[in-house]
């Protein structure tokens, strides 16, 4: 029999290993004209109820991607850990499409998960490839696409901007252009000046409610290497952390690409102001139990990223006594502690474990300067932690994503200059403080609620009123008019994992104030043209 | 129902508690006895000197020459737009300017004989991570790579820790001066075989570390054949590739290729940085170069793991395209590299201390099986610890590079002054001339029983 290609092909594994069965039998019951009915039409049957499968597969397979700039793309949803292998293997198969070489070696199963064709055609990757190809701008550009699932906050940069002005012929002082200062090999874990900057600047942005301590720390290239640092420190292939949902896309390639760990999502729900219930974690960790899944820790994500609100001091208590009951760990990714703006106050996880008796060897805090300096392009992140092994062998495992030199001593002199980083924190809040309130209250005249954020650089927007079925194909539909006709990419909330359909994440620190009417101008026009219509 | 022990420790994972990243081994017990005593001119100068740190220090001074005339390279954009794009990017495509900076670098280190394409440049922070990367595209966990021996120690860490990929080693020895042969290869591929391991790729390192040599072409060809023929990855790991002291003497795989019309490229990747040839290791720059859209795509989309900061693209892709500043730098590095290999060589052939006959790269390969009582490592390790001990000179033993023949060591002599390298060079004449009394003396006292 045979198949056509790509499509039917993802299916032969369970097809021809069926026909093998079935057409001998038909032949030798019917006979020769039996033997071709027979055979064709279960085969037929068979061969279109697999078709049929693999396209609901697909449609109902959340795709989780991050919302980097270029479309770089996150991981796929990888199916459970059992069926999954067979799909990849058959999968890889296709990818290997010759090109004109001979016999060309196969890549891995992890490569392949990575460039299956279910990140590309996801909204993620589709929404900033579009958004990069034909990005708004005010004058040269008017009907470009606004970039709301990015998110990166330029609202400060000219304070940043400003500081290198007035003081970037003092950094490049002949010190640091020594052979001792550049060409040399540092400590992967950063210059321990830069160390006492960052911990400098972690304790600002939480107020001094915490005092972080430079010895406890270990700086990395970036957040997303800190996460996949302590990923591969707290848990084997195959093992779990348990993250509540909804979560930002990036996570999934953070936490499971090259580890082989899994992610468990724990639902929270609007009825809950989406805060997390310490009887959802304790009932997915019963059901990872019972399909033989070893959960090592909870994942969180203080100030909470798609949601934007934050961890009350009970929540972490709670999450604290469950982790030590369990005996797991708690990865607290507190990068967005210094663009809180909310009446609320930001409790740090730091501030619990340092007040109360619980075991410090099991809480993990990750930091960066991407976003609270609206630095990304420096790649600076850190892994806070009082666990002595996991610093030691973290301390190790930066050696594959270290800061480059220059870049440190360039932040040392920044953070080092309390004055600045004062104002700029404070100024900072502010400006995020005002985008947030004209940009909530304008989704509000549209009859668009968000629910309440104090931190962050988004709204977590509720349109599941606006969807024409109440369920992720429904809201793919709405993200795809917000794209295609608003000329608005939003990050739909399936792609954060979000069990409640119709929520999407809208980032405002792209935008400046004029942008904002532009945006709720547009959005009304998808509106009215979805009111006229149904 | 097994009952579960109560752990009062949270535990951590195998990679956490394995000790796979190979740092308990004597390459890097030496590190720390350096790192406890170090040599210094004027403040120490019975310290260790660290012979063991493969850093090129021979040209820095033309690096900073550069830096202090461009400094407006270093800033991170003058105008404000430029700044914002700087200081936002984390595209891990990577700075089309640096890549393709890149992209003429390499292509002027090969003197124009290969052309490299900046849309198959996927950056990384430094060869490490180039390398692991690879290793977790091509391979899966159980899987290995074969690596011809001896090989940089770093290998085991870099290739197998995080990624659960082994390393089969392609055993060479002096008889044919460490080349790879056919023979090697398959004997290899067959151990592999027969204990049921899946082989991925070879990987190679050309000029190699720590031999300190050039691969000849005519032995690429075979590698190239052998991996084709076992429809397997090639990775070649070029990051001396501008420490070759000749550039006609170095053949990059990328001419091979060329000079196949490409047939068969899909397979081959190229690891590059700029740790060595430019002396720049704290920038943490590396670079995958891969002839395979999948494994391009694929690397980029896993770079976001290790990133270069924009800042430092930006001030690499003004320096890089600065035609007049590579062509000079190139060269001169090349001529103070071999001046450096030629004084120590001489130095240590007037200590009675032969080398395999290098051409590149930062050290040289030290023959000193002579001095073993009995060709053994553990002979090796104790001639190692009193080279440590009393010459106090961390010099690394062959088999931390997992060489089969023992009382080879590599000594690395471009990350240091030359007043430095004289001093090191009279404390190893001075300790041989001691063995050699010792020898002499034991043998006549031996002649007269």
């Amino acid at each position: 029999m045979t198949n056509s290609p790509t499509k039917t092909t993802i299916s032969s594994g369970g097809a021809t290993s069926a026909m093998r069965v079935i057409v001998p039998l038909q032949g030798v019951v019917q006979g020769r004209g039996g033997l071709f009915l027979g055979s064709v039409i279960p085969c037929a049957l068979f061969y279109f109820w697999q078709l049929y499968l693999k396209r609901n597969r697909n449609r109902s397979r959340p795709s989780n991607n991050n919302n980097d700039e270029s479309g770089s793309s996150g991981s796929t949803h990888l199916p459970q850990v059992s069926s999954g292998s067979g799909l990849q293997r058959v999968h890889s198969r296709i990818l290997l499409s010759p090109k004109g070489s001979s016999g060309q070696s196969q890549v891995s199963v992890r490569a392949n998960s990575v460039i299956s064709k279910q990140i590309d055609s996801s909204p993620c990757f589709v929404g900033l490839n579009k958004a990069s190809q034909d990005p708004y701008d005010e004058f040269s550009n008017p009907d470009g696409v606004i970039q709301l699932g990015l998110d990166e906050n330029k609202l400060s940069l000219d304070l940043v901007q400003e500081w290198l002005a007035e003081n970037v012929s003092r950094w490049m002082m002949a010190e640091d252009l020594s052979i001792s200062g550049i060409a040399t090999y540092q400590p992967f874990d950063g210059l321990l000046e830069l160390k006492v900057a960052v911990a400098g600047f972690m304790s600002q942005a939480v107020d001094n409610s915490v005092s972080f301590s430079p010895a406890q720390m270990v700086l990395t290239g970036g957040a997303i290497p800190a996460l996949e640092i302590l990923s591969f420190c707290l848990a084997d292939p195959g093992n779990a952390f348990l993250v509540p949902s909804p979560y930002y896309p990036d996570l999934d390639r953070d936490v499971k690409w090259r580890t082989g760990v899994e992610i468990i999502p724990v639902p929270c729900r609007s009825a809950d102001n989406f805060s997390l219930s310490i009887d959802a974690l304790d009932r997915a960790f019963s059901q990872a139990k019972k399909r033989g899944l070893k959960v090592r820790g909870v994942i969180i994500s203080n100030p909470w990223n798609p949601v934007g609100n934050m961890f009350s001091r009970e929540t972490l208590y709670n999450l604290l006594d469950f982790a030590t009951e369990k005996n797991i760990h708690v990865i607290s990714n507190e990068i967005l502690a210094g663009s809180s703006y909310g009446g609320e106050e930001f409790v740090s996880i730091a501030e619990i474990i340092d007040s109360e008796d619980f075991d410090r060897n099991r809480v993990h805090i990750v930091y960066g300067l991407s976003k609270d300096l609206s630095l990304p392009g420096f790649r600076v992140g850190a892994i806070y932690t009082c666990n002595e092994n996991v610093l030691a062998v973290a301390k190790k495992l930066t050696r594959f994503s270290s800061i480059s030199v220059p870049t440190q001593h360039l932040l040392i002199q920044m953070l080092s200059d309390a004055k600045f980083v004062q104002q700029f924190i404070k100024k900072n809040r502010e400006r995020l403080r005002r985008m947030y309130s004209l940009f909530v209250s304008g989704l509000k005249q549209l009859g668009i609620e968000c629910t309440k954020s104090s931190g962050g650089f988004y709204c977590w927007a509720d349109m599941s009123r606006l969807i024409r079925s109440y369920n992720e194909k429904g809201e793919i539909e709405l993200w795809d008019n917000l794209l295609n006709v608003a000329k608005i990419n939003a990050t739909p909330g399936s792609s954060c994992h979000c069990v409640e359909p119709g929520w999407f994440r809208l980032c405002f620190t792209t935008l400046s104030e004029k942008d904002i009417s532009t945006v709720m101008r547009r959005i009304q026009k998808v509106l009215e043209t979805r009111k006229s219509l149904s | 129902m097994a009952i579960e022990i109560e752990k009062s420790i949270v535990g951590l994972s195998k990679v956490a508690n394995s000790d796979t990243h190979g740092e308990d081994s004597p390459y890097f017990a030496g590190w720390k006895a350096y790192d406890e005593d170090p040599f210094d001119e004027v403040h120490n100068p019975s310290g260790v000197i660290q012979m063991g740190l493969a850093e090129n220090q021979v040209s820095f001074d033309l690096v900073e020459e550069y830096l202090e005339k461009h400094s407006e390279a270093v800033d991170c954009g003058s105008g404000i737009s430029s700044f914002r794009e700087n200081a936002l990017f984390q595209d891990y495509h990577g700075l089309f300017s640096f890549r393709k900076a890149m992209a003429n670098f390499m292509e002027k280190i090969r003197g124009g004989r290969a052309k490299f394409d900046p849309d198959r440049v996927v950056i990384t922070a430094g060869a490490t991570a180039a390398n692991e990367l690879l290793t977790f595209i091509l391979a899966d966990p159980g899987d290995a790579l074969l690596v011809p021996t001896p090989y940089y120690p770093g290998f085991d860490r870099d290739l197998r820790w995080r990624t659960g990929v082994k390393i089969i080693p392609i055993h060479c020895d002096s008889s044919n001066n460490f080349q790879v042969t056919p023979q090697a290869l398959e004997s290899a591929y067959e151990e592999a075989k027969s204990n049921k391991i899946k082989v991925r790729g070879i990987l190679i390192t050309n000029p190699s570390n720590p031999l300190g040599a050039t691969i000849q072409r005519s032995n690429l060809e075979e590698i190239l054949d052998f991996a084709v023929q076992k429809n397997i990855h090639l990775v070649s790991d070029e990051i001396y590739s501008g420490s070759a002291f000749y550039s006609s003497e170095f053949v990059s795989i990328a001419e091979v290729l060329e000079s196949r019309k490409y047939m068969d490229s899909e397979r081959v990747h190229i690891v590059y940085s700029l740790s060595k040839d430019l002396g720049l290791p704290g920038f943490r720059v590396g670079t995958i170069y891969s002839y395979n859209d999948n494994v391009v795509t694929t690397a980029r989309r896993m770079s976001s793991f290790t990133l270069i900061s924009s800042q430092t693209q930006q001030l690499l892709a003004s320096m890089l395209s600065d035609e007049e500043f590579t062509r000079n730098y190139i060269k001169t590095n090349r001529d103070r590299l071999r001046k450096r290999y030629e004084k120590i060589i001489d130095g240590l052939r007037g200590s009675g201390v032969e080398c395999l006959k290098g051409n590149a790269g930062l050290f040289c390969w030290m023959n000193l099986s002579h001095l073993l009582e009995k060709s053994t490592r553990e002979c090796e390790l104790e001639l190692w610890n009193s080279i440590l001990g009393e010459v106090k000179l961390n010099i690394s033993p062959g088999s931390s590079c997992h060489c089969s023949e023992p009382g080879w060591f590599r000594v690395c002599f471009a990350n240091m002054s030359e007043q430095t390298l004289e001093v090191a060079l009279t404390r190893l004449h001075n300790f041989m001339q001691k063995r050699t009394k010792k020898v002499i003396n034991s043998s006549f006292f031996s002649f007269l029983l």
